[in-house]
């Protein structure tokens, strides 16, 4: 062969094409998984890097014998649907399989209707409201760790049954503290409770809640119930312990507390509240050793019902596209939501659970109060459990959620 | 009389008791941003992030070193003071020359550091700090529950203001520096260091956020994002008060405080854009505020 000018340019489009091919050969064998998540606000200890590292351990024991790799991506929407949607959009449109996570009930509700317009899969587990199986239920779209309403019969039916009986919200005031709120006062009402009053706080935003407890105090209600999360409750039960409320009988309901949550404000402030979660870490030996290897990981942050959800979405994702294949898992999200949601998921953390038709994945919820200091007798020892409430009770039945999946 | 505008009395005046002690934080930090502003010409975006390594430096000295809240209440301010000194030494003082833009970008920038600095460390969900066993407890004022520890911080923030106030109204240091604030060349002229006056200004108006992170760690959460959530408020504050006003940033942050505690009686959907609604109103009416001169 001649080193002729066409030979060389021939030659050299061969070599640059080379790597783009292999890129492009690669790329379809991958499956891609983007952790959207709160990385700097307030939810991040909740959510946060630990739901990413819950997510790379799933990939990696999945381990890679079944002929793809597994790629985990992570992004910080700051809380702010916009930015959600935007990355959502971006993410579905340069190839990622599902997206997973998404705290903040207004991203995650945001996020969920992109997946449906783009025909991709989303696994929402930071997302509290009961809305994501409800009214706002998609084909694409899979709630695997709790919900509003969970939270609501868990703690707000325990609250009423031990004679806390006169309700007053303080409320986070956007779509997931709505939710929250409306959940509970139903339950409250049908035990037949009265609900005195509810004060709406901005959010994010608001540190002082002193003022919105004075009002609680005033409405004469037994059973202050905190519609809101993270910071914001554990400021109201900080608060509510200094103005002596707790002192003069009123009960606090703290609608949402995670183990991070008690955690930060320490158990001589949060001692006896009673909470809900679908996971602890100290629950059985499996769940134990899961959370080691997740501290090895992430060393300063045990691990929650979130962060246990996100490794067990991720896994059942993981088996279900190694079941159907990679080419059919990628041409259609809702083929592999409506695979997932044939088969049984099974795992070490949650058992084995399955998903409803309006995406609600259907597993137990407990019942903790949060030991006093004496009982704590090491690092991150906080719940003991009072009562568990069965997979098929514990969520809103299908029928009264007012999805369009399902055929009444 | 039971109420007033349909709001119970014990309500209201507990919400005004309450506004009182959020704007002692307010008038606490504005003051700081305010005699920084008034001497440096710097808008301290930074203020926040001091104000939160204040409660951080106090809950580190418990729990690494054992050192509780009172000698807290010295020894933070004074450790976040200098790391101030440090700052203005090494990057402020390169800006005095330029446009404000600069030194707002420059601060603003080191805030973001230092708050993610903290979250990476130390994580969101924030640390518990206890408040100190003499002032733990509460007095029954019939119309509510007025915890100890709430009235220290008024009573000490107040005192804190009011020593700032008498240092640079009526003392020679204090006219130095206002001096110096019309005329650097001239009072540097008559053998005054105006550039160490500066610098330990700088260092002062640092300390005196950290003193106020260190007043609010027993009451907030100790966590990177307190700073950020309160430092909007306080700018606000001294835009009404009008910048550099020291009087003014005192009086309007303990008045602002007042009436946001009100609008959380009123209409609690409001209370976190009321103080931004005065300020359109006080910079249409009044450009340099209430208390500046044009």
């Amino acid at each position: 062969m001649s080193l002729s000018r066409r030979n060389i340019l021939a030659g050299a489009a061969a070599t640059g094409a080379l790597p783009l091919s292999l890129a492009r050969a690669q790329a379809a064998n991958t499956i891609r998984i983007g952790v959207m998540t709160d990385m700097s606000g307030t939810y991040r200890d909740n959510t946060g890097p630990t739901s990413v590292a819950a997510a790379r351990e799933a990939a990696a024991e999945f381990g890679a014998s079944h002929g793809f790799r597994v790629e985990v991506i992570e992004a910080d929407h700051q809380n702010r649907p916009d930015v959600g949607v935007n990355l959502a959009r971006q993410w579905y449109d340069q190839g990622m399989d599902l997206i997973l996570d998404v705290p903040t009930s207004s991203v995650g509700l945001a996020v969920s209707g992109v997946a449906r317009e783009k025909n991709k899969s989303y696994i929402c587990v930071g997302s509290a409201t009961a809305d994501m199986t409800g009214a706002q239920c998609s084909p694409n779209t899979i709630h695997w760790a709790y919900d509003t309403f969970m939270l609501a019969r868990s703690t707000g039916g325990a609250t009423v049954r031990a004679g806390g009986d006169t309700w007053f919200f303080i409320t986070a005031d956007y779509a997931f503290g709505h939710a929250l709120e409306r959940d509970t006062a139903n339950f409250v009402r049908s035990a037949g409770g009265r609900i005195l009053g509810q004060v709406r706080t901005p959010f994010p935003g608001t540190t002082d809640f002193s003022a919105f407890l004075l009002q609680a105090q005033a409405s004469r209600a037994k059973v202050i119930g905190f519609a809101n999360a993270g910071a914001d409750t554990q400021n109201c039960v900080k608060q509510a312990a200094e103005f002596g409320l707790t002192r003069r009988g009123i009960k606090l309901a703290s609608l949402l507390l995670f183990v991070n949550d008690v955690h930060g404000m320490g158990l001589q402030v949060a001692q006896g509240l009673v909470c809900t979660e679908s996971f602890y870490w100290d629950m059985n030996d499996k769940t134990r050793a899961w959370t080691e290897r997740m501290l090895r990981r992430v060393p300063t942050n045990y691990p929650n019902m979130i962060h246990a959800g996100c490794y067990s979405g991720a896994l059942h994702f993981l088996k279900t596209v190694a079941a159907m294949g990679v080419p059919a898992a990628k041409a259609s999200g809702l083929d592999v939501v409506n695979r997932m949601k044939a088969q049984p998921s099974d795992d070490d953390l949650f058992g084995k659970a399955t998903i409803r038709a309006d995406g609600r994945r259907l597993i137990p919820s407990y019942l903790f109060e949060v030991k006093t200091p004496a009982e704590s007798t090491k690092p991150w020892d906080y719940y003991k459990l009072l009562q568990t409430t069965a997979a098929e009770e514990a969520f809103r039945p299908i029928g009264e959620g007012g999805c369009s999946l399902v055929r009444s | 009389m039971d109420e007033i505008f349909g709001i119970p009395t014990p309500l209201l005046f507990g919400q005004l008791l309450l506004g009182l002690i959020n704007g002692a934080f307010y008038a606490m930090l504005s003051l700081g941003l305010a005699v920084i502003f008034g001497l440096l010409n710097i808008i301290n975006f930074t203020h926040g992030a001091q104000f939160m390594m204040g409660a951080f430096v106090a809950w580190m000295l418990l729990n690494y070193l054992g050192i509780g809240y009172w000698w807290a209440l010295i020894l933070s301010p004074l450790l976040v003071g200098l790391t101030g000194v440090i700052l203005e030494r090494t990057m402020i003082c390169q800006l005095y020359k330029m446009d404000h833009l600069y030194g707002m970008l420059l601060t603003f920038g080191l805030s973001l550091i230092l708050e993610g600095v903290f979250r990476n460390q130390y994580g969101s969900s924030g640390m518990p700090y206890r408040i100190p066993p003499e002032l733990s407890g509460a007095w029954d004022l019939g119309f509510m529950f007025m915890p100890v520890y709430r009235g220290w911080v008024v009573v000490f923030a107040l005192f804190a203001c009011i020593t700032t106030w008498l240092v640079i109204e009526k003392t020679r240091l204090g006219a130095y520096l206002r001096a110096a604030t019309e005329n650097a060349p001239l009072v540097q002229a008559f053998g005054v260091n105006v550039p160490r006056m500066i610098t330990l200004t700088y260092g002062a108006g640092v300390a005196l956020a950290a003193l106020a992170g260190v007043l609010a760690a027993p009451i907030y959460s100790v966590n990177p994002q307190m700073g950020t959530n309160l430092i909007i408020v306080v700018f606000a504050v001294v835009v009404i008060g009008g910048m550099g006003s020291i009087l003014g940033s005192v009086l309007t942050g303990f008045g602002l405080g007042i009436v946001e505690g009100l609008t959380k009686v009123f209409y609690p959907e409001a209370s976190a854009t009321v103080i931004f609604i005065i300020m359109v109103i006080v910079l249409l009416a009044r450009p340099a505020g209430l208390f500046g001169r044009a």
